[in-house]
């Protein structure tokens, strides 16, 4: 029988897998937001595990809205990649780090 | 027998697949694996019963994010080699972090604490039970007010895209609606007085 366990230790490997995305890619920052989404995949999984084995349908509404909130991010965030692009020709973070904080 | 195996062979293809986003040269190819990435959570989540998400996982993630990511991907002229920079260097530190990260997460989440013995497998509903139903029955009456506001969120990033992505060039041709509307007799017709000729002689001099 798979256990809640189960569910939960893929999650948390897929959750270190895109932390460590950002880590190897952090110069591209499509990669990045894709290990983002990878990110909010593993939580959502987590939410999905627990609704299920607790029999709660409340953690269902939460991935739903976690999806939600998941696209909207990655329509503007790709829409700001675009009009940098648009500015600098490149997407690299090396060129975009222009306020020096 | 049948729900061990296919959830091992989903598990390790969404780990594979996960994996390969991260490491793929191309951005083109990071994204097709997050693709299968998606499919084979989707898969996970209907053995876990969440029909409905696994449905709009595919459909909004792999339908519309997806093919907005690589559309982006193919549309931008990016110079790969210059973003692999970095990435042999930052690479033990990364496995490092991310082994760290994992050994811990599994230590509170393994089957120590969250077993068969402290969750046992819950009994699975009936063929005609319906996972949509029960989420739109708890989803329009108690979370009612969260839903309008996620569709405000959906409306604003709807907005926000278009306006940031939307630009007007110098020297295009194109119509302004207000303009035209907004427009009174005065600003097209110049009445001008001038004498009358009383010699006329063919309109050569207007």
């Amino acid at each position: 029988m798979i256990a809640l366990s189960d569910y939960l230790i893929v999650s948390a490997i897929l959750f270190s897998l895109s932390v460590a995305g950002i880590f190897i890619n952090r110069k591209n920052i499509i990669i990045l937001l894709m290990s983002v989404e990878l990110m909010l995949l593993a939580v959502n999984m987590n939410f999905i595990a627990f609704s299920y084995y607790l029999n709660d349908t409340a953690g269902q509404v939460f991935v739903f809205f976690i999806l939600t909130v998941a696209a909207a991010e990655a329509a503007i965030g790709l829409a700001i990649l675009i009009v940098l692009f648009r500015k600098r020709h490149s997407i690299n973070v090396d060129d975009i780090s222009e306020m020096k904080g | 027998m049948v729900e061990i195996i296919s959830f091992y062979v989903f598990a390790g293809l969404l780990l594979f697949a996960a994996t390969m986003v991260i490491t793929m040269k191309n951005p083109v190819h990071s994204a097709l694996f997050l693709v299968m990435t998606f499919f084979n959570c989707a898969a996970l989540w209907l053995m876990l019963e969440a029909e409905f998400l696994a449905i709009t996982l595919v459909l909004v993630y792999v339908g519309a994010v997806m093919v907005l990511f690589l559309f982006v991907v193919m549309m931008l002229d990016i110079n790969i080699a210059r973003m692999r920079e970095g990435f042999a260097r930052y690479l033990p530190i990364a496995a490092v972090v991310a082994v760290i990260l994992a050994v811990e997460l599994i230590l509170v989440v393994g089957p120590a604490n969250f077993g068969l013995e402290q969750f046992a497998e819950p009994v699975r509903h009936a063929a005609d039970y319906s996972n949509t139903r029960e989420l739109g029955l708890i989803l329009y009456t108690v979370y009612l007010y969260p839903f309008e506001i996620a569709a405000a969120i959906l409306l604003v990033a709807i907005v926000a895209a278009i306006s940031l992505t939307m630009r007007r060039r110098e020297g295009t041709r194109h119509q302004d609606i207000t303009k035209q509307v907004a427009t009174k007799a005065t600003d097209c017709v110049r009445v001008v007085k001038m004498e009358s000729d009383t010699d006329y002689d063919g309109g050569s001099d207007a």
